[in-house]
């Protein structure tokens, strides 16, 4: 890859985007659709982890809640108002779906902040069906609630009469933009993120500048730690602003 | 060549997150200027804040997008 850069003087390797390789358990060797690979396994990691948080600490539940039990009930309800406040009564028949996204994501993007873990987030490959089915399903959804009404969206009838063509057509781009922008804000910040983690790291081989670099390496692992529930957050957010468009196209 | 002009042309690209940075600046710095002089309404309106900043960003991120394409895929 081009951003793998070797100074030959100083005797640094930067190599900060080695840690997004996708590769086979346990040794190389081609990667088929059938191999368990650290992206495999560090997904399925991340769905266990949601299931252990909200179902192993919600069988025996207590009046007085235990740690975890608080923390699965803090999740659920910060999610839960998100939904109610943003799409109104009728979206929290969606909150399902919502509150799978935001617990699975959260949960892959700070899995990944384990020294030498693979973050599955930091990858097109995940992002974009995410951002897809989120985009297909809002779009379905709002023909199927409102009918060709759902077009309406697109045809501002609070501007002048002469200028809604030229807004329908910029109401129709960033429409279809949209699940470009949700799908590579996440995976852009999570990429980033842990590629100025290594660059630092990078730097720790030179003696002289080595504590400054753990100094910074742990400030950029601080900040990480608030991108990534921003950034699982954000997506979650604007998956329902895109369900109340769909469910109130009128604005 | 032709290779290193791409890598010129990811560097411009690049200094677009830059510019969206401003933006992203631009709407947390007027949230913080109106939540301080009404504190009562800023608990309701952190919502619409991360509304605004994705937003913003979203441009920030074409350019990154850009980058990258020319990074890896010309």
């Amino acid at each position: 890859m081009a951003t793998e850069a070797q100074s030959e003087g100083l005797g640094l390797v930067f190599k900060p985007m080695e840690q997004f390789l996708v590769t086979p358990l346990g040794g190389d060797g081609p990667v088929m659709w059938f191999t368990f690979t650290n992206a495999a396994l560090w997904t399925s990691l991340a769905v266990l982890a949601v299931f252990l948080l909200l179902v192993t600490t919600t069988t025996k539940r207590a009046v007085v809640p235990s740690r975890m039990q608080s923390v699965a009930e803090l999740a659920y309800g910060f999610i839960y108002k998100m939904v109610e406040d943003i799409c109104g009564k009728e979206g929290i028949k969606y909150f399902p779906y919502i509150m799978t996204l935001f617990m699975f994501i959260v949960m892959a993007n700070f899995l990944g902040l384990i020294p030498t873990a693979f973050t599955p987030t930091s990858h097109f490959a995940v992002t974009v069906p995410l951002a897809l089915s989120v985009f297909l399903g809002v779009t379905i959804l709002g023909f199927v609630k409102n009918g060709p009404a759902f077009l309406g969206m697109f045809w501002v009838t609070s501007a002048p009469l002469a200028l809604r063509p030229a807004l329908a057509l910029i109401e129709l781009i960033s429409y279809f933009v949209r699940p470009v922008s949700h799908s590579v804000r996440l995976a852009g910040s999570m990429m980033a993120g842990h590629a100025v983690i290594k660059v630092f790291a990078g730097f720790a081989a030179l003696a002289v500048v080595s504590p400054f670099a753990v100094l910074g390496i742990t400030a950029m692992y601080g900040l990480e730690v608030l991108v990534c529930f921003i950034q699982a957050y954000v997506f979650t957010i604007l998956t329902c602003v895109y369900l109340k468009d769909a469910l109130h196209p009128h604005h | 060549m032709e290779g290193q002009l791409a890598h010129i042309g990811a560097g411009i690209a690049a200094l677009g997150t830059g510019i969206a940075a401003i933006g992203v600046g631009n709407v947390a710095s007027s949230f913080l200027g109106g939540a301080l002089r009404n504190p009562s309404a800023a608990a309701s309106q952190t919502a619409t804040l991360f509304i605004g900043i994705a937003f913003a960003e979203a441009l920030g991120i074409f350019s990154f997008l850009v980058a990258l394409l020319l990074m890896f895929a010309v």
